[in-house]
C-alpha cells in the first residue's frame, strides 16, 4: 500500500512540476519559435504553434541591418573585462580576509555589502557628469569600470565564503613543511579554490551581461552592448516581432547556457552566503 | 600563526579592494549631496547657484513624487507577494520526487537569466499586444474581450513582467532551503501520524522563515530600482502611471536635465534603500558568526 501511494505521488508531482515548469518557460519558447517565423506569421491571429514555414532569414536580417555582432562583441568585452578585473582585485582581498582575519574583518565585509545596497539611480547624476567630462560616455572602458565596481562586493563575498571552506589544517601542514607563501598559493590554495573561482566568475559574467541600468544610460551606439541594442526595438517601425525575437534569442542563448551551469552557485552568490 | 609579516601582507592585499570601493561609494555620493544643494540645469550651464534645501522641497512636494512613491510601493509589494506566494508552492512541488526534475528545474530558472530588456519587450509585444498578442488570442478563444494591458492596466503589466523575472529567484532559494531541511525530522513527524499539512506548517514553514526573509530583502533592493522594464515598455506612462522613483529621477536628470532636483531625488532613493539595507546587513551579519 505504501508503495502504491508513492507511485501515485510521483505521477501527480511529476505532472504538476512539468506543467508549471513549462508554463514559466513558455514565454522564452514562444520567443524562440517567433524568431523562425516570417513577420506576417509572427503577427498572425490565430497564432501557429509549430506548423508554420520555418525560416532563418530573421537572423540574417538582424546581422545585416544592425550589425548584431558588433553589439555582441561589446557585451563580451564589457561583461568579460569587468569580471576579469573584479576577480583580480577581489582574489587577494578575499584571500586575506579568509586566511588572516582580524577583528575588523567582519565589519569590512558588511561595509562592502552595504556599498552594493546603494541604488544606482542615487548616483546616476554624478556618474553621468563624470563620464561626460572625461569623454567616457558610450565607451566600453567606462562601462567595464562601472560594472566592475558595481559587482565587486558580490565577487569578494562569494570568494570569501569559498575560501573560508578550505580547511586551514592543510595550509598549516604546508607551512610546517616549509612552503613559502608563494608556493602555498600556487600548489595548495589554487587547486582547492578553482571550483569557487569558476562559479564566482560565471555568476558575475551573467550579472554583467544582463546589467541594464548603467548600460542603458551610459551607452548609445558605439559601445552599446546587447541590452541597449535590444532596447532599440522599443520604438520600431513596421513589423518587427520576428526580428526582435531573433535578436533576443541570440542575446540570451549564451547566458542561458552559462546560467544553467551555475544554478547552484547562484543561490549562494546572490544571498551573500546567507542561504547555501 | 599570524606573524607580523603575514599581517602586513594581508593588509596590503586588502587595500586595493577597500580603497576602490571607498572611492566608488564616497565620491559620487558626495557629488550628489553637493549637486542637490545647487540650482543646476544642464540646459543652462554656468548658472549654478546655491539654493540650500530648495531642491528637496521641490522634489518632495512635486505631485510626481507622491505618485511615483506610490507606484514604487505597489510594484515592490505586489512583486514580493507574487513571487513568495507562488514560490513556496512551486518549491514544495520541486522538492517532491519528480521524474526529469533537472529539466523542470532548468525551465523554472530560465527567466532569471533573460536580460530585462528582452523579457520586457517579448512580454509587451508577443504576449500582451491587445490585437496580435498570445493573451489576446487566448481571451478571444474563451469569448472574452482582450485586455489592452499597457493602456488599461499598465502598472499591472509591469508587475507581471517583473514577477516573471523574479519568481525563479524566490523558488530557487526556497527550494535550496527546503533541501537542507533534515529529512529525518520530516519522517519522524510522518511516523507520529502528522498530516502533510501540519508537517508543512510546523516543520517546513518555520524552517523557511529565514530564507523567506532573505528573499524579501534582496528582492526589495533590486525591485526598488526597477528601470529597464519601464524604460522599454511604457516610458513611465501613460501619464505617471508606471513612473517609479528610479524612473522619475532618471527623467529629471537625463530628459529634463535638472541636475539639482535629480540629485535631491537620488538622495531620497539612497535613504529608502538604506532602511532596507540596514535590516539585510543585520541578518547576513548574524549568519557570519556561525
Amino acid at each position: 500500500m505504501a508503495r502504491k501511494s508513492t507511485t501515485r505521488r510521483v505521477v501527480v508531482s511529476t505532472i504538476g512540476a512539468w506543467f508549471f515548469g513549462f508554463l514559466i518557460f513558455f514565454p522564452i519558447l514562444w520567443m524562440v519559435l517567433a524568431s523562425f517565423k516570417t513577420e506576417l506569421e509572427a503577427f498572425a491571429i490565430p497564432p501557429s504553434f509549430l506548423f508554420f514555414h520555418w525560416t532563418t532569414e530573421n537572423y540574417a536580417t538582424v546581422q545585416e541591418r544592425s550589425d548584431y555582432f558588433h553589439h555582441a562583441l561589446n557585451s563580451i568585452i564589457i561583461a568579460g573585462g569587468s569580471t576579469l578585473i573584479a576577480l583580480l582585485i577581489a582574489i587577494p582581498a578575499a584571500w586575506s580576509m579568509a586566511f588572516s582575519p582580524t577583528r575588523r574583518t567582519k565589519d569590512i565585509l558588511l561595509w562592502m555589502l552595504s556599498t552594493k545596497m546603494m541604488p544606482p539611480v542615487g548616483v546616476l547624476v554624478p556618474i553621468y557628469l563624470i563620464f561626460k567630462t572625461f569623454g567616457l560616455l558610450d565607451s566600453r572602458i567606462g562601462l567595464v569600470f562601472i560594472l566592475c565596481l558595481g559587482n565587486l562586493p558580490i565577487v569578494i563575498w562569494m570568494l570569501f565564503t569559498y575560501f573560508k571552506e578550505i580547511p586551514r589544517d592543510i595550509l598549516e601542514a604546508a607551512r610546517m613543511d616549509g612552503a613559502t607563501i608563494g608556493r602555498e598559493l600556487v600548489y595548495v590554495l589554487t587547486p582547492m579554490a578553482i571550483p569557487g573561482l569558476a562559479s564566482t566568475m560565471l555568476l558575475n559574467l551573467i550579472l554583467a551581461w544582463n546589467e541594464a541600468f548603467w548600460t542603458l544610460n551610459l551607452s548609445t551606439s558605439e559601445a552599446a552592448p546587447l541590452t541597449t541594442f535590444i532596447a532599440s526595438y522599443s520604438s520600431p517601425e513596421g513589423l518587427f516581432w520576428a526580428k526582435l525575437s531573433a535578436a533576443s534569442t541570440l542575446a540570451i542563448a549564451p547566458i542561458l547556457v552559462l546560467g544553467w551551469f551555475s544554478q547552484k552557485q547562484l543561490v549562494r552568490g546572490l544571498t551573500f552566503g546567507a542561504v547555501k | 600563526m599570524a606573524t607580523r609579516q603575514t599581517q602586513l601582507l594581508a593588509r596590503s592585499l586588502l587595500t586595493p579592494a577597500v580603497g576602490l570601493l571607498f572611492i566608488w561609494m564616497i565620491v559620487p555620493l558626495a557629488l550628489t549631496i553637493y549637486f542637490s544643494t545647487l540650482h543646476y540645469s544642464l540646459l543652462d550651464p554656468g548658472s549654478e547657484s546655491f539654493v540650500g534645501l530648495e531642491n528637496f522641497r521641490y522634489f518632495l512636494t512635486d505631485p510626481a513624487f507622491l505618485a511615483s512613491l506610490q507606484n514604487t510601493l505597489v510594484l515592490v509589494g505586489s512583486v514580493l507577494a507574487l513571487t513568495v506566494l507562488l514560490g513556496i508552492p512551486l518549491a514544495l512541488l520541486l522538492d517532491q520526487p519528480v521524474i526529469g526534475l533537472n529539466v523542470v528545474r532548468l525551465m523554472v530558472i530560465a527567466p532569471f537569466f533573460v536580460m530585462p530588456t528582452v523579457s520586457a519587450l517579448v512580454w509587451k509585444n508577443l504576449l500582451m499586444h491587445p490585437v496580435s498578442g498570445l493573451f489576446a488570442w487566448i481571451a478571444s478563444v474563451f469569448g472574452l474581450t482582450p485586455i489592452d494591458w499597457f493602456t488599461d492596466a499598465p502598472l499591472l503589466a509591469v508587475i507581471l513582467i517583473v514577477s516573471w523575472q523574479w519568481l525563479p529567484f524566490a523558488t530557487l532559494i526556497l527550494l535550496t532551503a527546503m533541501q537542507s531541511l533534515d529529512e529525518e525530522q520530516k519522517e519522524a513527524a510522518e511516523m507520529d501520524g502528522a498530516s502533510a499539512i501540519s508537517t508543512f506548517i510546523y516543520i517546513t514553514l518555520p524552517h523557511l522563515a529565514r530564507p523567506i526573509t532573505v528573499v524579501i530583502l534582496i528582492e526589495t533592493i533590486f525591485l526598488l530600482t526597477v528601470f529597464a522594464e519601464i524604460y522599454v515598455t511604457t516610458g513611465g506612462g501613460p501619464g505617471l502611471s508606471t513612473t517609479n522613483i528610479a524612473f522619475l529621477i532618471y527623467s529629471q536628470a537625463l530628459i529634463q536635465y535638472d541636475v539639482g532636483t535629480a540629485s535631491a531625488g537620488g538622495l531620497v532613493a539612497v535613504v529608502i534603500a538604506n532602511i532596507v539595507a540596514f535590516f539585510l546587513v543585520r541578518i547576513v551579519g548574524r549568519n557570519l558568526e556561525a
